[in-house]
């Protein structure tokens, strides 16, 4: 783990509130795998005081991309960066997907800014492994298809691809994986995840989601971020033990 | 570059420099030791410890306010036995000062920790927590109560003679009081603040922005009353004190060695800048060079009204 100081390489939109931001960050981006993230401190004063978290979406050399949705004032202020200012990264942290091992299929299911850590992990799936993407959003307004690969889009309100959202989506096409080895890779809303939790159970595939909350330091000391483990007698911090869980570890 | 003394002593507890990481804001050592050498440091404090393990509060516990944070983690702790077991063999090779602090929800179970824990070589020190805000049982029942924090201190001081810190309330009218009678009672030192009670809303929902709906106010919103509860204590009852509250470099170190701290804690800033302490460290040694300070303790209580 590393605390970086980052030179801002370049910062582009991929929709009005959505942004990419590339930094350069040789010590982070040597060792970060996909799912893992960061923790930025986005402005050097007091405010907003604490780091905020980044799944990683992308590395290409030493450069790491993130993506991310403006929602409060630390986004805010991460949009505004400008090439060659120089921020402030904690990371790599937590545990990844694992996409190493036995199955024949993966199939991402992201839900909105869910799609973040993503491109990444398509990149380094092992050749010898299928991959479809399913995308859900809000409207076509909302869908982003950034380093996506066979990607089929859903939207709630049916203005572009599936109607309905994304774990309706995949139930409707899952006729077609009976008879392979599937395992899931989910990132979205907790409502999602719960749905795509509970259909991997049911259908007994392979599920891996990648969680999210509120914290503070990202590396398990403030012990602000639980997560109920399954049987519900204890907490996993997502931070430590995730952000990436098997689906059957946790309560949602 | 000249020498500077950068130690200071808490009783018979000698640290080799006043900085030490705030309880909760460090686990049990292993974690922030991969970002920071803790050997360079005065000492730290562990994680509250309960006779029985604690698996805290349901999320959310912490949210950010304007320079600070709310949390309610709950004392979220493995427990006496498993620190003693699986934490210690850490610790040990640290080289640096061990605090170890203490939270229960009634007095037989601090002097019960205490006892179990007092035969362990590695801890250097005990200070109890009397002020915890987030928990139901215990902590600002007794943070609170002049009598309880009394009796609590007598308690435990007869059963070790290892150096004994009270960790006081800040949600108290008089912390004076409460530093007089810890000192009364036998306690060597005492550790002021403890976070102060606070909430936030969504006003959207209008719920509360954290489950326990209160939660403790840390971070430099803090900093100001920390430094009058300090300065109240020091100039009140000949006690030392170990200054926390929002301090995140050393210029705020120096402000609450002045104000009459021997020591500091540094909580909230280890989240953000894990190797905090020791960058504050270094920050010392240079202020002292320049102000020709040949012994960092000559700056304590130094104030100038």
């Amino acid at each position: 783990m590393y605390i970086e100081k980052s030179r801002v390489e370049w910062i582009k939109n991929l929709l009005p509130d959505t942004y990419l931001l590339c930094v350069h960050s040789p010590l982070i981006a040597s060792r970060i795998k996909p799912g893992q993230f960061c923790n930025i401190k986005v402005s050097e004063s007091d405010f907003p005081l604490l780091r905020r978290p980044f799944s990683i979406c992308e590395v290409d050399g030493e450069f790491l991309h993130f993506m991310f949705d403006v929602h409060g004032e630390g986004t805010k202020i991460l949009s505004n960066k400008l090439k060659d200012d120089v921020i402030d990264i904690l990371g790599p942290l937590g545990n990844g997907f694992d996409y190493t091992g036995d199955y024949s299929t993966a199939i991402i299911a992201a839900g909105g800014i869910g799609i973040a850590p993503f491109p990444h992990l398509i990149h380094k799936l092992p050749s010898d492994k299928k991959v479809i993407s399913f995308f859900g959003g809000r409207s076509k307004n909302n869908v982003i298809e950034y380093g996506m690969k066979k990607l089929l889009i859903s939207t709630d309100d049916g203005s572009s691809g599936f109607k309905g959202n994304v774990v309706q989506m995949i139930e409707s096409q899952f006729d077609q994986f009976r008879n392979e080895t599937v395992r899931i890779f989910a990132c979205g809303p907790n409502p999602m995840l719960k749905a795509l939790q509970e259909f991997s159970i049911k259908n007994n595939i392979e599920c891996q989601i990648s969680t999210e909350s509120a914290m503070a330091c990202g590396f398990g000391i403030c012990q602000g971020c639980p997560i109920d483990n399954a049987d519900g007698d204890g907490y996993y911090l997502i931070c430590k033990d995730g952000p990436v869980f098997d689906a059957k570890m946790v309560k949602l | 570059m000249s020498y500077t003394e950068l130690s200071v002593s808490i009783g018979k507890l000698h640290l080799k420099n006043p900085v030490l990481l705030a309880s909760g804001t460090v686990g049990y050592g292993n974690e922030i030791s991969q970002f920071t050498d803790l050997s360079k440091l005065g000492g730290i404090v562990t994680k509250s410890l309960s006779l029985k393990p604690r698996k805290g509060n349901p999320p959310q516990r912490i949210v950010e306010t304007p320079s600070g944070m709310l949390n309610a983690i709950g004392l979220a702790n493995v427990g006496v036995e498993v620190f003693i077991k699986e934490k210690i063999p850490f610790l040990k090779e640290l080289n640096t000062t061990i605090i170890c602090n203490i939270a229960a929800s009634s007095i037989e179970e601090y002097v019960e920790c205490t006892k179990i824990l007092t035969p362990v070589d590695t801890i250097n020190a005990f200070e109890i927590n009397v002020s915890c805000p987030n928990v139901k049982e215990g902590g600002l029942i007794f943070g609170n109560d002049l009598n309880s924090v009394g009796r609590i201190t007598e308690m435990v001081r007869a059963v070790t003679n290892k150096p004994l810190i009270i960790k006081l309330s800040p949600n108290v009218s008089r912390i004076c009081e409460f530093a007089r009678i810890v000192k009364e009672e036998g306690g060597d030192a005492v550790s002021a603040i403890n976070t102060l009670v606070g909430t936030s809303f969504d006003i959207w929902t209008r719920k509360p922005k954290i489950k326990n709906v209160t939660g403790g106010l840390s971070g430099p919103a803090i900093k100001p009353v920390a430094l009058a509860k300090v300065l109240e204590i020091k100039r009140n009852v000949d006690i030392p004190i170990i200054g926390i509250g929002g301090i995140m470099n050393w210029m705020d170190t120096v402000e609450f060695m002045i104000a009459g701290a021997t020591a500091v804690q540094l909580g909230t800033v280890n989240f953000i800048n894990p190797n905090a302490g020791v960058e504050i460290v270094e920050g010392l040694h240079s202020y002292c060079e320049k102000q020709s300070i040949q012994k960092l303790s000559d700056l304590i209580g130094s104030f100038q009204l």
